[in-house]
């Protein structure tokens, strides 16, 4: 894994700096998703972003539900797809499926 | 994710030792492969996303579980500090490489051409054997000097890495063929060597020839059919 590739890194950098931080992690993948499970996205409460879940689809929608993590401590299992029907529903483009956990660094 | 368990994620990596992070789905408890009180279904289910460099997805007690595997870089062993290796090597990191450079030469193999790597100014079979690569390894041979290169290659072949490129023509590559046989390698084990090294994109300048080496090496990485070359090496006149 390669400096740029390391976000644990990074999220635990700006964890030891003060930040609230969450990470989102992809768990499962199916079809043509662009990133294999086990890829991160970091997000911090003052709007940092590094990493990625996706081609860029849905970490709006991750850096969201990552909010709310943060403020709940709670984590969150998400389901991204065509199939999705919830509210905040934002399918991919390429027609992949996927499950992202996200979780608070303590 | 908690404090210790963020730390000891960051103490294995700089200590380069694998470790698997597992996360029940339902609450996000998590615990570390090797680590105490592991059930053995998920031990099992660690060890395996471990020797397979891949993440994966179990059931225990009735619950989901995310086996995330944190393996130490792949290395890339370099043999000839030369102008080559000056633009492969900043590639290779990138890609996610931990990479060595050897060259006994050492006008060549200066922190001044290659900031902060490791540099190894021995003999490529003794360097090479010290570096003991493994599958997670590979090794190319830059200096097209059969002193400087082929004692690395020899090493090389006697180990498990998952690719060997050695640059030269095709008529260099023969000559190279001929001594390692003499040598007792078997044709088949020469053949693991990729020469001439790197894909077929026509490259012309150092950073074009790195770029075509390591997109090879990632290729053998995945098992792309690119990196599988038709027809073993023969004296055929570059």
């Amino acid at each position: 894994m390669s400096d740029s590739e390391d976000i644990l890194a990074t999220a635990a950098t700006w964890r030891a700096a003060g930040e609230t931080v969450a990470l989102a992690t992809v768990v499962e993948t199916w079809g043509s998703s662009p990133r294999p499970a086990g890829s991160r996205l970091a997000v911090s409460l003052s709007g940092k972003l590094a990493g990625s879940v996706s081609g860029g689809c849905i970490e709006g929608a991750v850096a969201d539900a990552a909010k709310q993590t943060m403020a709940s401590g709670a984590p969150q299992l998400l389901d991204f797809g065509i199939s999705d029907e919830r509210a905040w529903e934002v399918g991919l483009a390429c027609g992949g499926k996927l499950k992202v956990f996200v979780e608070k660094l303590t | 994710m908690t404090p210790e368990v963020l730390a000891a994620l960051e103490a294995a990596k700089a200590a380069k030792r694998p470790v698997a992070l597992l996360t029940r789905l339902t609450d996000g408890a998590q615990h570390l492969f090797p680590g105490a009180g592991l059930p053995a279904p998920l031990a099992e289910a660690a060890a395996k996303a471990l020797r397979e460099d891949a993440a994966a997805n179990v059931t225990a007690d009735g619950a989901p579980w995310f086996i995330h595997p944190h393996n130490p870089p792949l290395r890339l062993i370099v043999v000839g500090a030369v102008h080559i290796a000056q633009a492969l090597v900043p590639m290779a990191q990138e890609v996610g490489f931990a990479v060595t450079v050897v060259d006994p030469r050492r006008a060549w193999a200066t922190a001044e051409r290659f900031p902060g790597i490791t540099l190894i100014h021995e003999w490529s079979d003794d360097a090479v054997a010290a570096l003991a690569p493994d599958s997670r390894t590979a090794v190319v041979t830059l200096t097209h000097d059969p002193k400087l290169d082929d004692p690395g290659l020899d090493v090389a072949l006697k180990s498990e890495c998952f690719y060997i490129g050695a640059l030269g023509s095709r008529r260099t590559h023969a000559k190279r063929v001929a001594r390692l046989a003499e040598m007792g390698h078997a044709e088949a084990s020469i053949g693991r060597i990729h020469a001439p090294v790197g894909l077929n994109i026509e490259a012309v300048t150092a950073p074009e020839i790195a770029l075509s080496i390591l997109a090879e090496v990632v290729a053998a990485r995945r098992g792309a059919a690119l990196a599988r070359r038709a027809a073993p090496a023969t004296a055929v006149a570059a």
